[in-house]
């Protein structure tokens, strides 16, 4: 069983680690595409129905006040878009501009944090007003 | 007598078009028209050939703007007004007129783990693979690649991430994936997966579109992205 890698000294290798954050950020997007599809379809039935039966904005609010479920969906959904937008635009900028450096995986986790914090902060503020 | 105006790339990465005009035969191939070219017109022009019978892969070049073997294209299935343009392949380096150079294409294969990793001995007996089970019958799907380089001058991600492993080298690790003989599958894996791998395919479907084979690489690249994941997900990466 050593034959496996013996030959292959000349050829320039992908460290295991680099393609473990590769593949799990790649998980984690797909996964992430999983939980978006299924709340964008729940927040845009949420749309048109308030659209279509008229409710004011001071109605929308007295539905959500105090409504548990209604932050748990909105902070799982904005979890799964501080997840999934960073990775996407991770890709794009590596790509597009070819910027591959180090400061690029902070310029994402930047954003996913951002992401994260305004999401909830908007989820909070309509759960508690 | 009927004339093809054929205008054909002349210098390297730096270099123009040059127009001939070549007498039209009945069958005539895009090798046929280049060959001419160069045996009675100019016989400066630079180009690649071994089998002309779509055996070898050695005379791929890019005609009309399409990735193509030009010994199986005809000139009358790519002519426009009687005039077609040839050039070498995208996304490698032009040695000069139609001549790329494939050094980079295959040291992408041997970066890919594009190689056969044996664990028997010759004391050992043959392994039997059922032709039948999943694994061989994944293999067949890509095996019959020949290395053209088709695939990987049509690809857009090579064009934007010049370390992108291409179709063509994560085809052949796929099939290597699914032969059971092999003892480099974790190394393997590895090297196939992030952004010079695998997981920067954008399923354009370019290579699937344009294999003279009618390989699809495309569905190759999505299984390494899950064979890459199960690793992962077992704490095997």
């Amino acid at each position: 069983m050593s034959g496996a890698a013996q030959s292959y000294a000349s050829e320039p290798a992908a460290t295991n680690a680099g393609a473990r954050i590769e593949t799990w950020l790649w998980i984690a997007q797909r996964a992430s595409a999983a939980v978006l599809a299924l709340c964008v379809l729940v927040h845009l039935i949420t749309i048109i129905y308030a659209v279509r039966h008229g409710l004011t904005g001071a109605a929308i609010l007295a539905r959500t006040r105090g409504n548990g479920v209604g932050l748990g969906f909105y902070a799982l959904y904005v979890l799964a878009i501080a997840v999934h937008a960073p990775i996407g635009l991770r890709s794009l900028c590596q790509e597009w501009l070819g910027w591959r450096r180090a400061s690029l995986d902070w310029f994402v986790g930047g954003l996913a944090l951002a992401l994260f914090a305004f999401g909830l902060r908007a989820g909070w503020a309509v759960f508690s007003s | 007598m009927d004339l093809l105006q054929v205008s054909v790339w002349r210098g390297a990465a730096s270099g123009g078009y040059r127009d001939y005009e070549v007498p039209r035969q009945e069958s005539q191939s895009v090798l046929d028209v280049v060959t001419y070219i160069q045996r009675s017109i100019d016989p400066t022009l630079s180009y690649r050939f071994a089998c002309r019978v779509g055996m070898c892969g050695a005379c791929a070049m890019t005609v009309n703007g399409v990735a193509r073997w030009t010994c199986r294209t005809h000139v009358t299935k790519v002519a426009q007004d009687n005039a077609i343009q040839i050039a070498p392949l995208a996304n490698l380096p032009v040695v000069k007129d139609l001549v790329t150079d494939m050094r980079e294409f295959f040291d992408k294969w041997a970066r890919a783990r594009g190689r056969f990793a044996p664990g028997a001995t010759r004391k050992e007996p043959f392994a039997r693979v059922a032709s039948n089970s999943p694994e061989r019958v994944a293999a067949n799907a890509g095996i019959e690649c020949i290395g053209c380089g088709v695939c990987y001058a049509s690809c857009d991600v090579v064009s934007w991430n010049q370390d992108y492993l291409g179709p063509a080298a994560l085809n052949r690790a796929w099939t290597l994936v699914n032969d059971v003989r092999d003892t480099a599958q974790r190394e393997r894996l590895a090297a196939v997966a992030g952004d010079a791998g695998c997981h920067a395919c954008h399923t354009h479907l370019a290579c699937s579109e344009r294999c003279p084979k009618q390989i699809e690489p495309t569905a190759s690249i999505a299984g390494l992205k899950r064979a890459v994941a199960i690793a992962a997900l077992k704490g095997e990466l």
